[in-house]
């Protein structure tokens, strides 16, 4: 039975180094989801447009990195680029690698909101005579996009928490952090459990704002 | 009158060229089916330029396949549709018609404007912008002009004060009276009109037929009316057809139609209907 | 310079991670599913303190990521003097964090029940045990199986996290053979394609369930769902067709 006590003054101290970690964490966070939400558009139309060989292509390609891990889409990423001649630094590595594995659950979510807009938003499209071009990029997707806001925002947080998994190839961030401050004064216990502490009350908040959001979008219907 | 009741095999050509050289919209032997159920059997259809049509009968009786047939919202199995002079789906070729794509069919649909019965605005624009958006999108036209025009036309429909504000903040007899608006933007030669009423709260509804009556005695745009408001299309109808099972079962003037019904089944629905 | 040895003599080391990922896999879903249906059942119940209980786990443990848990479970445990051997700190970490995300997945297959069903049983005296195991339980199943698939599928992909704790997964070789071979392409490439091949059997072998549990459950089983008309119409769609 090992003794333990919780040292509140080690707690403090390294507190500054956790919340450079964090910094990152919340840093890679945000351009991922950028990255995640533009790819996953991209995917999302190309789906839809129905374009030769490309379209099963991408299809096929966002199925793959929707069914495999995240851990081995980040070290093949951060492995194997290297050898192709793009030489890139984890941090960036792990942006692309977190924002192309969301990607794939944000072109779902777009494909889902285009669904389930009403057919008469198209018909009457139609029967105005507007370009396809239009209905697309002034009817469509403006209203699709509105809708699944709230989801998106599951999707953030989600990645978020995911964005742990980018100490494996070297990010510094929040966990990597923990787990430096852990090895290196060989006292775990202050460190991960502010990590998953920091982790807890960004994510718990954040899902009662996108809740909130959600509640907002179907009262207005 | 001639009983259209009876299908005939039909020269496309021949026909419509003798027959119709006049009507606005020519529907000839239209027939839809939707797997085992025909929802349109054989239905010759005109409208004369300046004319009003009104169509009734039972839901499931195909008066609502037929109206979005006639703006290209359906593609009918069989059949030939023209909008003034011009095949719908068909181009005319030195053998007689061939298929046509949907470029063509865009082009052709330009004479017709229809009013759907769940209004489908666009929620994330303003009344002002919905009807702004053929204008510009269509036609091109420059902003000051779409807005003077946008503005006029909601203007005519009563609608003077609501230009910015949001379908959300209308009410739906506003709303409607704003699709209304959005379809006259385009100047149609002919304006289909689908149960336009049906899906508002009794009390708004004679905002809305006021303005399509306003319309009709203006006199300049042909109408094909669906409505199961009978005192309304007795008003301002000069042809009325009773469509039951896919077929067009009785027509004429509203005195015979919905005063004196001949067929059984005018009369077994008109019956219904007025018993409310 | 050391000959470096081939990929293929390391294969056999690799497909030996195979059978691990694969038990951790069904073991800690077991575990998920379990977790999922008690928490359920807590966020229903009529006691405010069994909601709040649930609640609160639920919560806890979709708070951060697996990953963390798992670290903490090894890292931190030991100093509150449990000892868990990595695989087990491992399953018990991914089926209480599964477990809880599984738990909405229940409660949508509970709520998907008539709630006649239960006022039926309750007015035929029938005991609680009876009524959840024999009436509920069964007619949410059907509900479940769709979900649960995905839910499968996302639990292989986690198990590569337990690489990270030292157990001898299939990532954890594929790992340890990239950095012994020194490269990486082929080692991770094919890792990745096995781990796709696996969750295509997995979402393929629940799928394949979806009729019998229907059937089982006494209900119809229309595969009409499945192929919904897209509401997209072909004009706005690459052309004519």
């Amino acid at each position: 039975m090992s003794s333990f006590h919780w040292d509140w003054g080690f707690a403090w101290a390294i507190l500054p180094e956790l919340l450079q970690g964090l910094v990152v964490t919340v840093l890679a966070t945000l351009l991922g989801s950028m990255v995640a939400f533009a790819l996953g558009m991209v995917w999302t139309l190309v789906r839809m447009l129905r374009i030769p060989l490309l379209t099963p292509s991408v299809s096929f390609f966002v199925e793959f990195i929707r069914g495999t891990p995240l851990l081995i889409q980040l070290y093949f990423l951060y492995y194997v680029l290297p050898t192709w001649g793009l030489t890139i630094s984890p941090l960036p590595t792990g942006i692309f690698g977190l924002g192309l594995f969301y990607s794939a659950y944000a072109a779902e979510i777009f494909r889902a909101g285009i669904e389930d807009l009403p057919p008469g938003q198209w018909e009457a499209a139609l029967t105005l005579g507007l370009p396809v071009r239009r209905v697309w990029l002034g009817i469509i997707l403006p209203q699709a996009i509105r809708s699944v806001v709230p989801i998106l925002g599951n999707v953030v947080i989600s990645m978020f928490k995911q964005s742990s998994l980018l100490s494996t190839i070297t990010v510094f961030e929040l966990l990597a952090a923990g787990l430096n401050i852990g090895s290196v004064n060989y006292r775990y216990v202050e460190p991960l459990t502010l990590v998953g502490a920091f982790y807890f009350a960004i994510s718990f908040l954040s899902a009662r704002i996108v809740r909130s959001l959600e509640a907002k979008h179907a009262f207005a219907d | 009158m001639p009983s259209q009741i009876e299908s005939r095999t039909h020269d496309p050509v021949a026909a419509t060229a003798s027959a119709s050289a006049q009507a606005l919209l020519s529907m000839r032997g239209i027939t839809k089916s939707y797997g085992d159920h025909v929802v349109l059997n054989h239905i010759d259809l005109d409208v004369a330029s300046r004319e009003k049509v009104a169509v009734i009968g039972p839901s499931g009786s195909g008066k609502t396949t037929i109206l979005r047939a006639a703006i290209g919202l359906v593609k009918p199995d069989e059949g030939t549709i023209r909008i003034d002079g011009e095949y719908l789906w068909h181009v005319k070729a030195t053998d007689g018609l061939r298929p046509a794509g949907e470029r063509h069919a865009r082009r052709v649909r330009r004479a017709v404007g229809i009013v759907f019965q769940q209004f489908n605005l666009f929620p994330h624009m303003t009344a002002l912008e919905n009807v702004r958006e053929p204008l510009v999108h269509a036609l091109g036209m420059r902003r000051q002009e779409s807005d003077a025009r946008a503005t006029d036309l909601l203007c005519q429909v009563g609608l003077k004060d609501h230009l910015g504000k949001h379908p959300a903040q209308l009410s739906g007899g506003q709303q409607q009276r704003v699709a209304i608006a959005r379809s006259l933007a385009l100047r149609p030669k002919i304006m289909l009109f689908d149960e336009v009423t049906s899906a508002l709260d009794p009390e708004l509804v004679g905002e809305v037929l006021r303005v399509v009556r306003q319309l009709a005695s203006e006199g300049e745009m042909s109408m094909l009316i669906v409505t199961h408001e009978i005192s309304f299309a007795a008003d301002i109808a000069d042809r009325v057809l009773m469509f039951d099972a896919g077929k067009i079962v009785e027509q004429g003037p509203p005195s015979q139609v919905l005063k004196n019904p001949t067929n059984p089944r005018t009369r077994q629905f008109l019956r219904a209907v007025l018993e409310r | 310079m050391a000959t470096p040895q081939s990929l293929w003599d390391y294969l056999p080391y690799l497909a030996a991670g195979l059978p691990v990922t694969l038990e951790i896999t069904c073991i800690a879903m077991a575990l998920a599913i379990i977790v999922g249906v008690i928490l359920a059942l807590g966020r229903n119940s009529q006691i405010a303190l069994l909601r709040w209980a649930a609640g609160f786990v639920i919560e806890f443990f979709r708070g951060s990521s697996a990953l963390v848990q798992l670290f903490w479970a090894f890292y931190v445990l030991p100093f509150f003097g449990i000892q868990l051997p990595p695989l087990v700190a491992g399953i018990l970490v991914l089926g209480l964090n599964e477990g809880s995300y599984f738990s909405e997945v229940v409660r949508a297959g509970l709520d998907a029940v008539p709630k006649g069903q239960r006022e039926a049983a309750v007015t035929l005296g029938l005991p609680f045990h009876y009524r959840l195991f024999r009436i509920i339980l069964p007619q949410a199943l059907p509900i479940m199986v769709p979900p649960f698939g995905n839910e499968l599928i996302t639990m292989l992909k986690f198990t590569a996290l337990v690489s990270l704790v030292t157990v001898q997964d299939l990532s954890f070789r594929a790992s340890l053979i990239s950095s012994t071979l020194g490269e990486s392409g082929p080692i991770f490439g094919l890792t990745i394609i096995i781990y796709f091949v696996l969750a295509l059997l997995l979402g393929g072998g629940v799928r394949l369930l979806e009729r019998p549990v229907s059937r089982w459950a006494g209900r119809d089983f229309s595969a009409a769902p499945a192929a919904r008309r897209s509401s997209i119409p072909d004009w706005a769609v690459g052309g004519t067709r």
